[in-house]
C-alpha cells in the first residue's frame, strides 16, 4: 500500500463518519519501490493530498525529507516534485494496519494489500 | 513506439447505438507514398503471424466522406502487394482481415481529392465478444472466470476518456483486465474486489490446466507483464457498497463490469450468522461473503459512488444487465448529478443482452437534495 492510498482512505465503521479519517498506519514491513517518475501526475496529486495525514504517515515510517507543505510555483519545482513522488510512491507497507481513530478497529495489510471488509453489524447503512 | 498500437473507429448513427471497430495499427500516412513507407517499417515479424501460408485473409476498403469505384478499390489493395503476404484470400470466412481506411474529412459538400490520412490495420474487433490476439485473454497470465475481453476494455476506457495522468478506479476488478486498458492509455489504476483470493491471486485457477494461481498471479503482474506497471497504484478488499474511500473528489474515470449473477455470484458482506454451507474461506482474516445484493441497489450504490468521487467531467462506465424483452429506457439507472452519455447494446443470448453505459459528472455531489431527488426516482 502507497502512502496516495493511504491519504484517499478512510474508516466506514458505524456511526464514525469523517472521524475515520486519517486511519493510523502501523507497519511491520516496508519497502522502498522505484517508480519512474513522472512530474505532471505528482503536480496534479498535489491539491487533493491531505497533508496532516500525510506528515503523520510519512512519520510513522520515520521518513525523512518529507516537504511540509505545498511551495509556490510546485508545478515546476523539480526538487520538490520529485520528493513527493518518493513518499506518494515509492514506499510501500507490505505488512501492516490501519487502524480506525474512532472505533480502533482495525483493518490489515498483508502482501501490500489492505483488507478494508467489515461485518454488516459494523458498517453504516 | 508502443508494442501495441490500436486504432479505434468509433461510428455514431444515433445516440443509442454508437459502433466501433479495433484495428491493429500497421502503417499509416497522409499520402499514399507515406503509408507504404510506414509499412515497409512495420517489423515484419509482427506481420508473419497472420500473413502465412496456411492462413486465410482478405483486404477491405472503407472510405469515409468519398465513395470509390470497384477499380479505384482494386488498384489500392494490389498497391499493397509488397506486403508479405502468402495466405490464400478468403472472401467469405477469412481467418484474418485487413482494412485499408482512407479519411477524406468531414465536409460532404467539400470533398478532397486525396484523403487527409490513409491507414492500413488489422482488424480486431467490433465491439463484440472476440478474442483478441495481442492483449489476449488467453495469453493474459492471470485469469478469472468473467475476465472481460480485451477489445471491449479498450472501448470502455475510450468511453471513459481516459487520459494520461488521470486516476481510474474499478470497484469490481476482478482479474484487473480494465486496468490494463486504462493503464496503456496512461492513466494510474486503482482496484477493488470483495473476493480476497481473487485479489491475492490465490485459489483455483480459471484457466483449464492449471490448478493454483501461483504467487505471481494477481493484477500486479498482469500489469507487469504488458510493461505498465509504473501505472499500478493499489488494489484492496473491499466491498464496493461499503467503500472505504474519504470524502473529495479525485477519480477521473471509474470504469467496471460489476457482476450480476451469471457467472460470478453478486455479493456483499453480511452478518456472521448467514454464512451459507460451501463458502470458500481463506486462511487469512476476513470476513466470509453471504448476503445476495439486489441488482438495483448495486446500481444505485455505483452512481452515488460515483458523483461524490468523480471530478467534474469525470466519466462512469459500465455494463447493465438486461432482461431484453422488458426492456424501457427508464431502466438505465438515473442520478442528479450524472449525465448519460451513451447506451450500447450487446447481446449475450435469445433473451439477455448487457448495456454499455456511459455517464458524465456534471454537477457536484450535495448530500441532502441529491439523496432526496434519488428517493423519489427509484
Amino acid at each position: 500500500m502507497r502512502l496516495l492510498t493511504h491519504n484517499l482512505l478512510s474508516s466506514h465503521v458505524r456511526g464514525v463518519g469523517p472521524r475515520g479519517f486519517p486511519l493510523r498506519l502501523q507497519a511491520t514491513e516496508v519497502r522502498i519501490n522505484p517508480v519512474e517518475f513522472n512530474p505532471d501526475f505528482i503536480a496534479r496529486m498535489i491539491p487533493k493530498v491531505e497533508w496532516a495525514a500525510l506528515l503523520e504517515a510519512a512519520d510513522t515510517l520515520h521518513l525523512i525529507e518529507v516537504p511540509k507543505e505545498p511551495i509556490q510555483g510546485y508545478e515546476r519545482n523539480e526538487e520538490f516534485l520529485r520528493k513527493m513522488h518518493h513518499v506518494l510512491l515509492e514506499v510501500e507497507v507490505l505488512e501492516g494496519t490501519l487502524q480506525c481513530p474512532e472505533s480502533g478497529r482495525l483493518f490489515p495489510i498483508s502482501r501490500g494489500i489492505p483488507n478494508m471488509l467489515l461485518s454488516d453489524e459494523e458498517t453504516e447503512t | 513506439s508502443s508494442q501495441f498500437t490500436y486504432f479505434i473507429l468509433s461510428v455514431s448513427s444515433n445516440l443509442a447505438k454508437q459502433e466501433q471497430s479495433i484495428f491493429e495499427l500497421w502503417g499509416h500516412g497522409k499520402c499514399p507514398e507515406e503509408l507504404y513507407s510506414s509499412l515497409k517499417n512495420y517489423p515484419v515479424e509482427k506481420m508473419v503471424p497472420f500473413l502465412h501460408s496456411g492462413s486465410t485473409y482478405k483486404i477491405k476498403i472503407h472510405t469515409f466522406n468519398k465513395t470509390l469505384t470497384q477499380e479505384e478499390k482494386v488498384k489500392r489493395i494490389d498497391a499493397l502487394e509488397f506486403l508479405p503476404f502468402e495466405g490464400k484470400v478468403n472472401l467469405k470466412k477469412p481467418q484474418h482481415v485487413f482494412s485499408i481506411l482512407e479519411d477524406y474529412g468531414l465536409d460532404p459538400n467539400h470533398i478532397p481529392e486525396n484523403p487527409h490520412n490513409i491507414y492500413f490495420g488489422r482488424w480486431i474487433a467490433d465491439g463484440q465478444r472476440e478474442l483478441i490476439e495481442s492483449y489476449s485473454v488467453k495469453k493474459r497470465h492471470f485469469i478469472g472466470n468473467t475476465s472481460m475481453d480485451a477489445g471491449l476494455s479498450f472501448i470502455m476506457a475510450n468511453h471513459g476518456k481516459v487520459k494520461k495522468n488521470d486516476i481510474v478506479f474499478d470497484p469490481f476488478v476482478g482479474t484487473g483486465g480494465l486496468l490494463i486498458a486504462s493503464a496503456h492509455f496512461g492513466a494510474y489504476v486503482y482496484g477493488t474486489d470483495i473476493d480476497y483470493n481473487t485479489v491475492h491471486g490465490l485459489g483455483k485457477a480459471s484457466r483449464k490446466n492449471q490448478k493454483w494461481r501461483g504467487p505471481d498471479e494477481n493484477i500486479r503482474a498482469n500489469l507487469r507483464q504488458y510493461g505498465l506497471e509504473k501505472y499500478y497504484l493499489d488494489v484492496l478488499v473491499s466491498d464496493a457498497s461499503k467503500p472505504s474511500w474519504r470524502k473529495g473528489t479525485y477519480f477521473d474515470a471509474i470504469i467496471t463490469d460489476p457482476p450480476y449473477g451469471i457467472r460470478e455470484s453478486t455479493r456483499r458482506t453480511g452478518s456472521q450468522k448467514e454464512i451459507p454451507k460451501g463458502i470458500e474461506k481463506c486462511p487469512e482474516s476476513h470476513v466470509p461473503v453471504s448476503l445476495s445484493y439486489h441488482l438495483s441497489d448495486m446500481f444505485f450504490d455505483l452512481l452515488n459512488f460515483s458523483a461524490e468521487t468523480l471530478v467534474l467531467g469525470g466519466r462512469l462506465v459500465y455494463w447493465l444487465p438486461v432482461y431484453t424483452p422488458e426492456y424501457t429506457e427508464e431502466m438505465v439507472p438515473w442520478h442528479p448529478c450524472l449525465k448519460l452519455i451513451s447506451n450500447c447494446e450487446q447481446k449475450l443470448s435469445s433473451h439477455t443482452s448487457r448495456r454499455l453505459i456511459t455517464m458524465e459528472k456534471v454537477k457536484e455531489f450535495e448530500n441532502f437534495s441529491d439523496s432526496f431527488l434519488l428517493q423519489i426516482k427509484l
